[in-house]
């Protein structure tokens, strides 16, 4: 089943073309892998997947439905949940209040219950104490939870934005660079997590990544972009034999 | 779950505590202990803690940075006596006209102007402030220049005292419900927060309307102490009065709000005889506090009941 399709999408910044012709389908389930130089416009396709940018034309397609034109926080609660390339942790929060904040677009309690502490309010507090007390103990932070998060290791922050993301429930999940300025133990630990948190919360992923080892060890497919086109895709091994692929990332060969 | 219902619990301790505290002052009220120039002042005192601890919520908790609060309050001065004065409605229906009719207004004002950020935000409700202002004093029906006159004189230390109660329980109450949360998000980082699901328009817009519906409940107060209301009260020196509680208080900080209107509305009172070091001795104070505290008393912490039961014996008007 196709959760993501997105067809001939562009973006132009003025007389910059960011991103054209982009097309990509993705099924439930998948883990697929987005890389490219930099520059090439993967950040950019995030934005335009998730709403913060309004593609100049194309479409893209959600769970069957056309998602254009929707604001970053419906693209959020209709199930697509990202992290970020340069962290944005609410970082003067404690741990547990980043998660519990996730969960925002599930609370059914309204002002005034939660005003006067009467009808849903304390079942449902309990309810997201609860799980984002789960949610930190699944990814090592349970110890950590009333530490405010800018004062938390980068490892830690990292592994923190994904518990965020996932806290909202989404059903496809794009992280951008989750192994940026990580060591190779941390990646390899990263990867299996990666692979762990996909099979348990029935996960699709989406990943930008720079570092080849992670791409290729974890995605079952690979989209290549430069200069804002998708060049190729495949699985890893295809891409790694693929002659465009080589070029753009060390140049032509000489004749 | 226990831990949930002991917020409850913590409430109406609180709630108790503050019975307490309202029962020693209204007994030196009508022992006559507590004189007309201090009861004044503990009227002030009340009033400033609304405006301090709301605009603590769009300021402090939702990061809006505003410095048109007075024009609120003026709002609910104004609208409050009207109510009073030209309908003959009961004080209740006139704060409740002052808080529903600020409320309206900021939520009006709120949807365009929140787009706007930082500074730019600040010069948009400075000016607001002013038109509200402006707009009134050219309003003949409500007394123009010369303010309106012959308000009733409806406000006690009970209906203050009673005010403040509600207001720092709404308040409390919605930072620490997943609505507060939101706003919180707000402010700390709006791509973030957009990207998790929250609709940043709709929690600012939210924390503006409330904030500027208890900023109307001052100003009913206000007026129906004083006996008039008058364009001259409720200038941009006003908000930056308000906002200098804030800020002294520690932004993000209720507790730190309460203690600072305390503190600065005290401090004014003191000086009374001497109204031309007022300023000075605040600006000094402001800048002592700016050079080592610029977070303020207690930055983003509230006084815990705990700490505040140790310190005090069991004084409390804190949060959970």
């Amino acid at each position: 089943m196709t959760l993501l399709k997105v067809n001939n999408m562009s973006k132009m910044f003025g007389g910059l073309k960011a991103v054209s012709n982009f097309t990509m389908e993705i099924a439930a389930g998948e883990l697929i892998g987005l890389i490219g130089p930099n520059g090439a416009g993967k950040t950019t396709a995030f934005n335009l997947l998730t709403g913060v940018y309004e593609p100049t034309t194309g479409e893209i397609e959600f769970d069957g439905q056309n998602v254009i034109g929707l604001k970053p926080y419906e693209i959020n609660q209709r199930g697509i949940a990202r992290t970020f390339q340069n962290i944005r942790l609410f970082s003067e929060l404690s741990v547990i209040d980043n998660v519990k904040i996730a969960y925002h677009s599930h609370v059914k309690y309204n002002l005034v219950e939660s005003i006067l502490r009467i009808g849903r309010y304390h079942g449902e507090e309990a309810e997201i104490e609860e799980k984002a007390e789960r949610f930190l103990e699944i990814f090592k932070l349970a110890d950590k939870k009333d530490e405010i998060s800018k004062n938390l290791p980068y490892g830690e922050q990292r592994r923190l934005e994904i518990a965020r993301a996932l806290a909202a429930q989404p059903k496809l999940l794009l992280l951008d660079e989750p192994a940026a300025g990580m060591n190779p133990q941390e990646t390899h630990k990263l990867m299996d997590m990666i692979r762990w948190i996909k099979d348990e919360f029935k996960l699709t992923i989406l990943l930008i990544e720079h570092d080849m080892s992670l791409v290729m060890g974890v995605c079952e497919r690979i989209y290549v972009l430069d200069y804002g086109t998708i060049i190729a895709q495949g699985t890893p091994q295809e891409i790694k034999n693929n002659p465009r692929v080589i070029e753009a990332y060390l140049g032509e060969e000489v004749h | 779950m226990s831990k949930l219902q002991n917020t409850t619990k913590r409430d109406l301790l609180a709630l108790g505590g503050c019975a307490v505290i309202y029962a020693i002052f209204q007994g030196l009220i009508g022992f006559g202990v507590i004189g007309p120039f201090w009861e004044l002042n503990l009227i002030l005192i009340g009033i400033n803690i609304i405006l301090a601890v709301s605009l603590n919520l769009i300021t402090g908790f939702a990061g809006q940075f505003s410095i048109g609060h007075a024009g609120f309050m003026a709002i609910g001065a104004y609208l409050g006596a009207v109510a009073t004065v030209k309908f003959q409605l009961p004080f209740i229906a006139a704060i409740l006209v002052g808080a529903g009719a600020a409320g309206l207004l900021g939520f009006l004002i709120g949807l365009p102007t929140l787009r706007l950020s930082g500074d730019y935000l600040a010069i948009a409700t400075l000016g607001l402030g002013e038109i509200i202002r402006i707009s009134i004093l050219n309003t003949p029906y409500l007394g123009g220049a010369t303010g309106l006159m012959g308000i009733p004189r409806y406000t006690t230390f009970t209906w203050t005292f009673l005010a403040v109660i509600v207001t720092i329980f709404f308040i409390k109450n919605f930072v620490n419900s997943s609505h507060g949360r939101a706003c919180i998000s707000v402010r700390e980082n709006e791509i973030a927060a957009e990207a998790m699901g929250i609709d940043t328009t709709k929690y600012k817009v939210m924390a503006f309307t409330i904030g500027a519906a208890f900023a109307g409940v001052a100003g009913a107060l206000f007026s129906h102490y004083f006996y008039i209301a008058h364009p001259a009260s409720f200038t941009f020196m006003k908000s930056f009065d308000i906002l200098t509680m804030t800020v002294l208080g520690g932004l993000g900080s209720i507790t730190g709000s309460i203690t600072a209107a305390i503190l600065l509305t005290f401090i004014s009172a003191a000086l009374a005889s001497y109204p031309e070091w007022r300023m000075v001795v605040y600006s000094l104070m402001l800048i002592i506090l700016m050079i080592y505290r610029p977070q303020g008393l207690f930055g983003n912490k509230e006084l815990s009941l705990k700490l505040f039961g140790r310190l005090t014996g069991g004084k409390k008007r804190d949060v959970a």
